[in-house]
């Protein structure tokens, strides 16, 4: 182990999410030697934490988000006993996975715990930060969909997390439907108002990922979220190769390689993925209606499936103010789509 | 001449459930018990003309001889502290907490299966909209080796009880659709919807369905299924036609060729909570099933 990684002075810390926000992407499909080679790339480049489980937390794997190829806690299992200097962590959302699932993953070598809530739900996390905690994990607060809700409501949130014991607190902008200046609104009230260290999660489905963080890290925030090639839910996240390069040519010290960031991401992590992440109609939708990233590849399947269109699907879930977790919602308005389809051809 | 009633916890719930009892024509409400003389809840029983005592579940078991059943709106912790006592009074317990101390009652598939038992319990909200219709996928098919619930509420309609222990939701709506339901394996996700105005409670089920099912019968059922439930919670309906959609479908129960959508929505009557509380109205209702159920039973072979 070196000793000059583990005393670097950072700037903010990195948390690579690319085997658990990039399953969005590739719709639950990791294989142990994917997870491994991921893993082995990340931790030579430094990277101090790396988030593993299904898409949709521990637990996702079901009807409504996907069924896992293979069971998530045989995959955390060998990202554990890969990972030589990088933290493993794990994603829970509340309602999806339970407590039990944090003890299990505990005793395979998981050290972080991230508890997520829609960012109007904190109080559903008590228990699930609580457990963790008793785990000895770190445990982070996330608050997903942060532009649901207002700077000042989102320090109301926080401050609930943080009174169960959360070590840190982020925001998700899940939807990627956030400007710059939201972004700072946001992050410049939880950092005057929270004792502990403040998170932003990106999205890329406005182009604004990369801009996003390094606003983020101006306002304060000492975590960062990432994903090789910005594998991820919707357009994708923000791309850690990219982060680190722009952290670079700002003299932000991330304690991360980025060039060897390029070579993961160049020589692991594009050859595994089935469609690279561009921002297409579909993908700008999500952030223009504010819509939840890991609905896109669920709404182009039933799109299909009923003949309806997939920007129509999206647009539609926005109106309704659907939540992170409401997949279903994507079935439900597909039909009611096709059924208005056919009712205009009889007439 | 009905059973002798009390409804203890004069919360959202128990207010609810006190005016849909009043109507009954089998369960004669006597008293809604609390713990606050200041509260709404019993302040509402008063105006109501019932007794109510804030002297909490020991009021109860002080007037044991003239209470026949009482309906448990309070908390797991509470119940699972009196529910022996109860028992032993004589006195029939329908628990709407998690509790689940005696066994677990989806009235349209196992109504009359436990109509002597000294306790029984109420599952949870999304366990009596969502059982059911994994039971009427079930019975149409040789086996159902996956089903899978989500269930949608609004933030609203989520009580504190449900915020501090979402494990106990999604636990034991899990194990009714595999106990009730007759599914092999099952899982369980609850969703809070915070938008404005709150939405109306929505229900999907999964349900993986095995070569060679007749999809014909399984639509079928389900919506024979749905007219049954709207019987006694008449906000009760299918938002959408069920659909039976290709796969493969790689479940915990095994791989599947096809599965099942059901897209439920539960509208509340409106008695006291707003009607987009369909969780708490379904629990309400059923629970009032329930008790007429169990008093025609024993009026039926007097004790």
């Amino acid at each position: 182990m070196s000793t000059q990684t583990s005393t670097q002075r950072v700037d903010y810390r990195l948390i690579d999410s690319t085997l658990r926000d990039g399953s969005h992407a590739i719709s639950h499909q990791y294989e142990p030697e994917e997870v491994i080679a991921i893993v082995r790339g990340l931790d030579a480049a430094g990277v101090q934490v790396i988030e593993i489980a299904h898409g949709d937390g521990l637990g996702g794997s079901s009807f409504n988000y996907g069924f896992s190829k293979v069971d998530e806690k045989e995959l955390i299992a060998r990202a554990c006993d890969e990972a030589k200097n990088a933290t493993i962590a794990c994603l829970l959302l509340p309602g999806i996975g339970l407590a039990d699932d944090l003890k299990d993953v505990r005793e395979l070598g998981v050290g972080m715990a991230r508890i997520a809530t829609h960012c109007t739900e904190a109080d559903i996390s008590e228990q699930h930060i609580k457990t963790a905690k008793e785990l000895g994990m770190e445990t982070i607060g996330f608050m997903m969909m942060a532009h649901m809700n207002s700077p000042q409501g989102l320090v109301e949130q926080a401050l609930l997390m943080q009174s169960y014991g959360a070590d840190a607190i982020y925001i998700a902008d899940s939807a990627g439907a956030m400007t710059t200046e939201d972004v700072r609104r946001r992050v410049n009230a939880l950092v005057e108002a929270l004792e502990v260290p403040v998170g932003v999660h990106a999205h890329n489905n406005l182009s604004m990922a990369v801009a996003n963080s390094i606003a983020a890290y101006e306002e304060g925030a000492a975590n960062l979220d990432g994903t090789s090639a910005g594998l991820g839910a919707g357009a994708g996240n923000c791309p850690t190769e990219i982060l680190a390069a722009v952290s670079n040519k700002y003299g932000i010290t991330t304690g991360v390689d980025a060039l060897k960031l390029m070579d993961v991401a160049e020589e692991v992590v594009r050859p595994m993925m089935p469609r690279q992440q561009v921002i297409d109609r579909a993908g700008l939708i999500l952030g223009y209606a504010g819509v939840y990233g890991s609905f896109l590849l669920h709404a182009q399947r039933a799109a299909e499936r009923y003949n309806v269109s997939q920007a129509d699907i999206l647009m539609e879930l926005g109106r309704r103010q659907v939540v992170g977790g409401q997949e279903d919602m994507i079935i439900d308005v597909a039909l009611e789509l096709a059924r208005e389809h056919a009712e205009q051809e009889d007439k | 001449m009905g059973k002798k009633c009390a409804i203890i916890g004069s919360g959202n719930i128990g207010s609810d459930l006190m005016y849909k009892m009043l109507r009954s024509d089998v369960l004669d409400l006597v008293a809604v018990v609390g713990i606050d003389p200041a509260s709404d809840g019993l302040t509402r029983a008063r105006e109501a003309g019932l007794d109510a005592p804030h002297t909490g579940p020991d009021w109860v078991l002080e007037n044991a001889d003239d209470i026949d059943m009482v309906f448990d709106a309070t908390s797991a912790y509470v119940h699972v502290r009196y529910y022996k006592r109860y028992a032993e009074a004589g006195i029939t317990a329908i628990d709407l907490t998690p509790a689940a101390r005696g066994p677990k009652v989806i009235p349209p598939v196992n109504l009359y299966d436990h109509l002597d038992a000294p306790n029984i319990n109420m599952v949870t909200c999304g366990g009596q909209a969502t059982t059911p219709m994994v039971y009427a996928i079930r019975r149409a098919i040789d086996s159902l080796p996956y089903a899978e619930m989500v269930s949608t509420v609004s933030s609203k309609s989520a009580g504190p009880g449900t915020r501090q222990n979402i494990d106990e939701f999604t636990k034991t709506t899990s194990t009714a659709l595999r106990e009730i339901g007759g599914a092999e394996h099952s899982k369980a996700i609850i969703v809070l919807n915070p938008a404005e105005p709150p939405i109306l409670m929505r229900n999907t089920v999964f349900a993986g369905l095995p070569e060679g099912s007749d999809h014909t019968a399984v639509l079928d059922s389900i919506h024979e299924m749905a007219a049954e439930v709207s019987k006694y919670v008449p906000g009760y309906r299918l938002k959408n036609p069920p659909v039976v959609e290709e796969g493969p479908f790689f479940t915990p129960g095994g791989e599947v060729p096809h599965r099942a959508v059901v897209l439920l929505e539960v509208e509340g009557a409106g008695d006291y909570l707003p009607t987009y509380a369909g969780n708490l109205d379904i629990m309400t209702a059923a629970a009032m099933r329930v008790g007429e159920a169990v008093a025609h039973a024993q009026q039926e072979v007097p004790a």
